[in-house]
């Protein structure tokens, strides 16, 4: 018995000790580095001040800021838009068949997404899918110049992300109780009400955590940029590695990253209050 | 009608997944280089990727990462997943919401706070570097899967087993090992995927002396459309289409 409880304790510090070393540790120290200064020599001068994080609010660096939300908030939006539906439809077919659609997901979902992204060229390019369509049903006479703009990054962000919004809010749908929706319905509740008051607080814990994998990584994706030209200095994750590896001002670029795990933290609250909102209605 | 709206809004958001990726494994054969014009069939491009010895010595090292990263972050989770399931103590629950988090990371944060722990320790960027970082990576998602099995176990298989005079040892050897082994192998595959997928986290945490093959890729790729790295990732898509469906089966296998 005494062999055995040695035998927890080590286990136990085992676990603690490796999280303390590779998931609080290096987060620690990007906090302590963001409050210090760049130095050419150690990287970072350690120091207690909030300069770095003033400057990201300064208009030059606020307006990356805004409009890399402002890019992965419309990501996340299109994304939401399409992916209900369509994990609804996924839902609701039947056994044999959805295993299958499913994994017709799931491949993308786990596929490199610099390897999707690239394929994406092929489609958007001059001479690309799009462009031959385009022109063979004679709607344009000359190919549309769609690389090497804000709406192709929007556009391959939409495309890497999409699986990561579908399988959550597959997951949330799959487990919504159709009684409920029958019951709203025999009450009366016409089909947008049912929608409304019924389904979407149900599905509500998917519907979060969908949101999260999308527009988390949409601010910090920075190859899509890099492959499909183009919103150059628009995200979040280009800044971040711009200071970290060219303009090597690590403070700079630590706090930018404790800025986006702030976002991350926002959108966990969210998620963990929408699952207990969601037990708590379960209990009444 | 109904039916076939839903129908055709299903087929075009498949259409939107797999179009790009059937047009790039279709050129990939494609005999012309630099049009996208159709030349004729031809494995010329998969025969340039099998001799170039670089980009074999990156899939290679690719390789080694995702299943030296895998085996060791099944390790770790199922060590984790057994202990936060099976034994109460403190800091149990924060070891779960720890992982939960650690889960939801962008990759570029990871990456850049492990780029900042490895240099604190003066460590050099290269193997090790990156066998750290996609363990810490993949860790927390065989730990998920893992506990996730271990909950919807029938606790009564164990107290049966128990009351059939099966010692410590017996229930680990004949109940939880076989029990759990299915999901330990899933985790596996996922996490060996999740490494061979990461561009951001190896971008940051290794160094010139050990090129991984995504980053490999995204130097390349920079340079646009080749018939070359449409032939490299068609490989990587089979590659991963086989682990896939491989964690899929796994993890059915054990309902």
């Amino acid at each position: 018995m005494k062999d055995s409880r040695f035998f927890r304790r080590l286990v136990v510090t085992a676990i603690l000790a490796w999280m303390a070393l590779f998931a609080f540790g290096p987060n620690l120290l990007v906090l302590l580095a963001s409050f210090g200064r760049a130095s050419g020599t150690t990287f970072v001068e350690p120091g207690f001040s909030l300069h770095n994080y003033l400057r990201l609010l300064e208009p030059a660096y606020g307006r990356i800021m805004l409009s890399s939300l402002w890019l992965a908030g419309g990501v996340t939006l299109i994304c939401l838009v399409c992916g209900y539906p369509f994990a609804a439809i996924l839902a609701r077919t039947r056994a044999p068949w959805r295993n299958a659609l499913l994994l017709l997901v799931v491949i993308p979902f786990w596929t490199n997404s610099l390897v999707r992204t690239y394929a994406m060229i092929a489609i958007l390019n001059a001479n690309g899918i799009v462009n031959r369509l385009l022109l063979a049903m004679g709607l344009i006479d000359a190919p549309l110049p769609m690389m090497y703009s804000s709406g192709a990054v929007l556009a391959g962000l939409v495309y890497a992300l999409l699986p990561f919004m579908v399988l959550p809010l597959y997951a949330a749908l799959e487990r919504l109780d159709q009684r409920y929706v029958e019951a709203a319905r025999d009450l009366g509740a016409t089909p947008a009400r049912t929608f409304a008051r019924v389904i979407v607080p149900l599905t509500m814990p998917g519907i979060v955590s969908g949101c999260m994998l999308v527009f988390l990584p949409a601010l910090g994706m920075f190859y899509v940029p890099d492959v499909l030209g183009g919103a150059k200095g628009m995200l979040l994750g280009n800044f971040i590695r711009d200071q970290f590896l060219t303009s090597r001002n690590w403070p700079f670029g630590s706090a930018a990253s404790v800025a986006m795990t702030l976002v991350m933290g926002l959108m966990l609250l969210l998620y963990w209050k929408s699952n207990v909102r969601l037990s708590r209605r379960e209990w009444i | 009608m109904r039916r076939y709206l839903k129908f055709t809004y299903a087929a075009l958001v498949y259409a939107f997944l797999y179009l790009p990726l059937v047009v790039m494994v279709v050129y990939s054969f494609n005999a012309s280089r630099f049009s996208m014009q159709w030349k004729g069939f031809t494995l010329h491009w998969y025969d340039a990727l099998i001799h170039d010895a670089s980009l074999i010595q990156a899939a290679l090292h690719s390789l080694t990462i995702a299943a030296v990263s895998a085996t060791v972050a099944c390790f770790i989770g199922t060590v984790t997943a057994l202990a936060i399931h099976r034994w109460r103590f403190v800091g149990r629950k924060a070891i779960h919401a720890v992982l939960f988090v650690m889960m939801m990371s962008p990759d570029i944060v990871i990456g850049i706070s492990l780029l900042v722990l490895f240099i604190a320790l003066s460590l050099p960027l290269g193997f090790w570097t990156l066998l750290m970082a996609h363990v810490t990576l993949c860790m927390p998602f065989v730990a998920i899967t893992v506990h996730g099995r271990l909950q919807g176990f029938d606790p009564h298989v164990v107290e049966a087993a128990r009351d059939l005079g099966a010692g410590e040892l017996e229930v680990w050897r004949h109940i939880m090992l076989p029990m759990t082994m299915p999901a330990v192998l899933a985790g596996w595959f996922m996490s060996f995927t999740l490494s061979l997928d990461d561009v951001i986290i190896a971008f940051f945490t290794t160094g010139p002396t050990f090129e991984v093959l995504p980053l490999r890729i995204y130097s390349m790729v920079r340079l646009g459309l080749k018939p070359e790295i449409n032939a490299l990732c068609a490989a990587m898509i089979l590659i991963t289409a086989v682990a896939v469906v491989t964690t899929q089966w796994l993890l059915k296998e054990q309902k």
